[in-house]
């Protein structure tokens, strides 16, 4: 009982269940899947299909965090990559074929691996703070995909393009099928390597990270490398979904959403020890919150609002004070069991 | 002085973590005009005693924890330290918490600046500041940056700012663990004027002389448990350490003094390290160093004499700006620790906080960091050889609790000191460098440390071992390099040195280096 409480992942997990509860109430039919045409239908798919992005992006997101950083960029990066793939498929005399996709989707990552390098650069080497060095290409990015668009929203007729986001393979969505693989090929990189010691670490402690003989450029610009490479993924996704690249919407505010779910799935934004699977939640809650508000009837103008809501409330219960006057409540309440002080405490001011 | 109420009166105390009784049914109390040590080994909970106290934890909320405490006849339970602040109890807790960007002044004054119209009187807090300081001898500009000080002077600092406060109550977790003599001796002198004003003071040291000069009182705690209170004066130093430690402490006896070659006897023979005019502007003076194969060089000198500005140099955290680095016969430019660590030279910083530990992560990742950046982020050492390596440093530090999983945030101070010891001996470094390597560590585990220094090179480690505590140098050393004013002003053998001598030597620093 006392090792639930404690978990990390207990508050975004009791939260997630709270909202599933709501919709079920709203709507019977909530977790009822069924398979047309061969490919699973429900609410719980669209969640986890729509939610995909956000996920891809939050993974990347969370090791940035983790070593101290963030990363602004990452919808830019997103209007970056669906610009230079539809620019690429609508200039191509074959649009439908799918070599002419490949290419355009080769492209679209390598130019986001170039953007990754860039913000690496600028914290590892040229040591600027994160949220400065991400604002730089979060502003100049849209710009830079206006460009490529020409300032036009690029509609693509592509069959094979389409599949990236709106394709099945065996019945399960095609995105949520990427966001799995990003998942799991981040979180085997990470956990099942030293790299995951290593970025807490730095996150933790640069200083005596250093002296440890750690390479922290070398870290950082992987971590933000591969914060841009998802955000592209993410970006096609969307794009493909959309058959269309716009410059100025595509991806606006994902990168909110992302560092939102990092934090609800318990990673601190002061870096340090973070958690893949929380993220995982967090991603799941906020995406289950748009859909909430659209079961519940919410009035649209007020889903910000509403998300703004459940967002503290997920802070509020994750923070060690509360979680110090919880235990009180229980400890007094006879409950507890001898021994149970919470590992993390006020500090010493 | 027994005549009089106690001003502090703790009863029966206990605080428990996950798995760990901390403090179980202590009494404690102090008087007012007496300086009160609380003594015991790492981890037996006299820091946490101290945080009771002062209200980092509550000791009235639940079964496990539980007490009493009376502050001047009243009953009292602080919410923080803050509000024990306010109710006249000043503390200097064992990790130093001030903010490194903030200047000494600002740190000094944090909190209770002076007003004026409304906002800081910026000049008075400067000059009430510099008064303080004063009070310490502490020769600093307050406008500096605290962090570019060395840990001393923060140390310094930190208790600076406890005596402004107006308090019936000074705490003072550990405030000598990196001060030289001289500063201890300041230091004592205004312990001795707070007393004379009737404040009360609660005092932690690991260094007995210190504990024997300045209480008037000890309480001795072990695993969480209070062993007894006794007057300093009616108690041999003997049994003190046999209550402290719960048995008789033969192995101090055993380390006599090393006899010792110094190193480079052949004349043929290479050093492991040899600086030749290394400096760094603003740092150290251009320093001539050798270091040999297996041999204990001792650095020693007063504080601010650039005993760490040069170890940073020769383990490359710093970069040197004229000289050079040679190491086994081949040049050697140290860009990084990284590089320095490729070819066997590792830096144990003294301030472990700031550079050392990696608190979130557990102790046995703390140990294996530097082996595996080593390796690098894709060869990780199997959790198999991980848990070998945690295992067997827990035993042979005796780091406690004796958990691999245990996070280091959690660690007593003198625990968390021997978990970065445990970090470079895993690398097995054919030089290390140890700036303060015994900081907070208690007489049986200072002991075993010093023994294993010495097996260590013996086996062929060489080390450079920085240490305020002379006597320390003087045991383990072959050969002591002495710095004064940022110099390397004597390179001497120690064959009949005596601490005496060697302060002599560090106060005038007139001897020319001994040619060997
Ligand atoms: N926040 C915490 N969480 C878990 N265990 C803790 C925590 N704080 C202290 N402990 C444990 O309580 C015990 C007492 O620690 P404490 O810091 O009081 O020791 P100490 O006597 O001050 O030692 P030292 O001489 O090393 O400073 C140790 O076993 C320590 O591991
Ligand atoms: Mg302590």
């Amino acid at each position: 009982m006392n090792r639930m409480f404690s978990s990390r992942l207990f508050w975004p997990v009791v939260m997630l269940l709270v909202l599933f509860t709501i919709n079920l109430v709203a709507f019977p039919g909530f977790f009822s899947l069924e398979v047309k045409n061969g490919h699973l239908f429900g609410s719980l798919v669209d969640i986890a299909r729509n939610g995909a992005p956000t996920l891809i992006i939050a993974v990347g997101m969370t090791l940035v965090i983790a070593t101290r950083g963030i990363d602004l960029s990452v919808g830019a990066v997103c209007a970056i990559a669906g610009a230079v793939a539809c620019s690429i498929i609508l200039g191509s005399p074959e649009p439908g074929s799918i070599g002419t996709v490949a290419v355009a989707v080769i492209a679209a990552l390598l130019i986001a691996l170039v953007l990754g390098l860039w913000n690496g650069f600028l914290v590892a080497v040229l040591g600027i703070q994160p949220i400065i060095a991400t604002l730089i290409l979060m502003t100049a990015g849209r710009g830079a995909a206006m460009l490529i668009t020409e300032g036009q929203i690029l509609t693509v007729n592509s069959p094979p393009f389409k599949v990236i986001g709106s394709g099945f393979v065996l019945g399960i969505p095609v995105s949520v099928v990427i966001a799995a693989v990003i998942f799991a090929a981040a979180a085997l990189l990470t956990r099942r390597t030293a790299l995951g010691l290593l970025i807490e670490s730095v996150g933790i402690n640069p200083e005596a990270s250093r002296q440890a003989g750690v390479r922290s450029r070398g870290l950082l610009i992987t971590v933000y490398t591969f914060s841009a490479f998802a955000a592209a993924i993410a970006g096609l996704i969307l794009t493909s979904n959309q058959t269309a690249a716009d410059a100025n919407n595509t991806g606006l505010f994902i990168e909110l959403d992302a560092i939102l779910a990092v934090v609800i799935g318990g990673t601190s934004l002061a870096g340090g020890r973070y958690s893949l699977l929380g993220t995982l939640v967090g991603a799941l809650v906020i995406q289950t919150l748009v859909t909430t508000v659209y079961t519940v009837g919410i009035p649209p103008i007020a889903t910000m609002v509403f998300k703004a809501a459940v967002v503290t409330a997920v802070c509020l219960l994750q923070s060690p004070t509360t979680n110090a006057t919880f235990g009180r409540w229980r400890r007094s309440l006879g409950r507890g069991r001898p021994g149970t002080r919470t590992a993390e405490r006020a500090s010493v001011s | 002085m027994n005549a009089q109420a106690p001003v502090v009166e703790m009863t029966n105390i206990s605080i428990s973590f996950p798995g760990v009784k901390a403090l179980d049914g202590v009494n404690f109390r102090m008087f007012p005009g007496e300086v009160h040590s609380l003594l015991g080994e790492n981890g037996a909970g006299k820091s946490t005693l101290i945080k009771a106290l002062t209200g980092v934890y509550a000791i009235d909320s639940g079964p496990a924890d539980s007490g009493e405490i009376l502050l001047a006849g009243n009953r009292v339970s602080f919410a923080g330290p803050a509000q024990a602040q306010n109710a006249g109890i000043s503390t200097v807790y064992q990790e130093v918490n001030l903010l490194g960007n903030l200047s000494v002044a600002e740190n000094i004054m944090l909190g209770r600046e002076p007003r004026r119209f409304g906002g800081i009187d910026w000049r008075a807090t400067r000059r009430r500041a510099v008064e303080l300081l004063r009070g310490l001898h502490l020769d600093i500009d307050p406008g500096s940056l605290l962090g570019s000080h060395s840990l001393a002077v923060q140390q310094l600092v930190a208790i600076a700012r406890a005596i402004d406060v107006n308090a019936k109550v000074l705490i003072l977790d550990e405030p000598t663990s990196s001060l030289d003599a001289d500063e201890v001796a300041e230091l004592f002198r205004v312990i001795r004027e707070l007393k004379a004003e009737g404040v009360a003071i609660l005092f932690v040291s690991h260094f007995l002389d210190q504990v024997y000069e300045i209480s008037d009182r000890l309480t001795v705690l072990r695993n969480g448990k209070l062993v007894g209170e006794y007057r300093t004066a009616e108690i041999l130093r003997l049994d003190l350490v046999q209550k402290m430690i719960g048995k008789e402490l033969a192995i101090l006896d055993a380390l006599e003094r090393r006899i010792v070659e110094p190193g480079g006897g052949e004349d043929d023979e290479v050093p492991l390290l040899a600086a030749t005019a290394l400096g760094r502007k603003g740092s150290i003076a251009p320093v001539d160093l050798r270091v040999y194969t297996g041999e204990v060089v001792g650095l020693a000198g007063l504080l601010g004499s650039g005993r760490t500005e040069l170890a940073r140099i020769l383990s490359g955290i710093d970069r040197p700006d004229s000289g050079e680095l040679v190491i086994d016969g081949t040049p050697h430019r140290f860009r990084t620790p990284r590089s320095a660590l490729a070819r066997g030279v590792a830096y144990s910083s003294e301030n472990r906080r700031a550079e050392g530990i990696v608190e979130d992560l557990t102790v046995r990742d703390n140990i294996v960091l530097a082996l595996q950046a080593d390796r690098g982020w894709f060869h990780p050492i199997s959790r198999k050889r991980r848990d070998e390596l945690a295992v067997s440093y827990i035993q042979a530090l005796n780091i406690r609790p004796a958990n691999p999983d245990a996070i280091v945030r959690n660690l007593s101070g003198g625990n968390q000191q021997k978990v970065l010891l445990a970090r470079w001996l895993a690398v097995a470094p054919r030089l290390l460098i140890l700036d303060e390597p015994t900081r907070g560590i208690d007489v049986g585990a200072k002991a075993e440390i010093q023994k294993l220094v010495v097996n260590l090179a013996e086996n062929g480690m060489s080390v450079l071992f920085i240490s305020a505590e002379l006597e320390e140098v003087l045991r383990l050393s072959s050969r002591i390099a002495i710095m004064r004013d940022r110099r390397l002003v004597a390179d001497i053998v120690n064959d009949d040195l005596t601490v005496d001598s060697l302060l002599a030597i560090i106060a005038d620093g007139e001897l020319t280096a001994v040619e060997r």
